[in-house]
């Protein structure tokens, strides 16, 4: 790589090589925004699920396999540990599935506006808690309370 | 330089890939918003059954069918998905090479043996 401080076209002088410079976005220096947080967590969250559907495949595979395996993995899923994991997985899928539809609205050219991304963001927040905790209030009802 | 709109006609980004990626990646989505629903409103009515009563509703055509497509988009959508990560954040050369492969390999592989369960737990045996 080249060493040259000679300054692009147009642009400002300095002593110091390019790469020296801070890289944008400066996130150590900016106000917090929703957007930010919402943005790196359907990542992280998209992320989460692709680890997560290795579980898919693992009861998918029980359900052919049968009997006493798919009893083994149900017992595993039904452990305290396994609930846990599950709950993970309902939040991750909850919120990726809120903000991707806003993903899907934004690519649609809707909901550009300051106000609009600040109402659909909490609203997707908002779903996230409503809707994890409406699943698993279900799923503690068909359980009958028992861990 | 001589620039023409033709590479943009045929998808001829920088990227040399046009717009598939993204398409498939929105295509995806849109699918599984639905199927997503569905699975986890599933998943709650299969609570504490046992083997016999899962085969049972996997059996019919309809769960079958839309497991299969869950599955399948699950995994397409999910490779898309960490192929950004993977570009976004290696960049030794070789690692990414090495991570884009795998990750279509893994993919792959489990999309493969998550339709072929539902499959051998539709049509018995």
């Amino acid at each position: 790589m080249s060493t040259s401080n000679k300054p692009a076209s147009g642009g400002y002088q300095t002593d110091r090589p390019r790469f020296d410079r801070p890289l944008s976005p400066h996130l150590q220096v900016y106000r917090w925004q929703i957007s930010m947080t919402m943005s790196i967590l359907h990542r992280v969250s998209g992320v989460a699920l692709s680890v997560g559907s290795i579980v898919l495949t693992w009861w998918l595979t029980a359900a052919a396999v049968g009997g006493d395996y798919y009893a083994w993995v149900a017992g595993i899923l039904g452990h305290p540990v396994g609930l846990v994991v599950l709950f993970g997985w309902s939040v991750a899928f909850f919120y990726h599935l809120g903000n991707g539809i806003r993903h899907l609205l934004w690519d649609a050219g809707w909901g550009f506006e300051l106000k609009s991304m600040h109402i659909t963001g909490w609203s997707v927040v908002a779903l996230t808690v409503v809707a994890t905790a409406l699943t698993w209030w279900c799923a503690w009802s068909r359980i009958g309370g028992a861990a | 330089m001589m620039q023409t709109p033709l590479k943009r006609v045929r998808g001829h980004g920088s990227a040399k890939s046009g717009t598939e990626h993204f398409w498939m990646q929105r295509l995806t989505a849109i699918a599984l918003a639905p199927l997503g629903i569905w699975f986890v409103y599933s998943l709650l009515t299969l609570i504490g059954m046992e083997h016999a009563g899962v085969a049972e509703w996997m059996r019919h055509p309809v769960n079958g069918t839309l497991l299969a497509l869950l599955a399948g988009t699950v995994f397409y959508h999910s490779k898309l998905g960490i192929q950004v990560v993977i570009e976004d954040y290696v960049h030794a050369e070789w690692l990414k090479f090495t991570s884009l492969i795998l990750n279509n390999f893994i993919h792959v592989l489990l999309g493969v043996a998550a339709v072929i369960s539902v499959l051998r737990v539709a049509f018995g045996g």
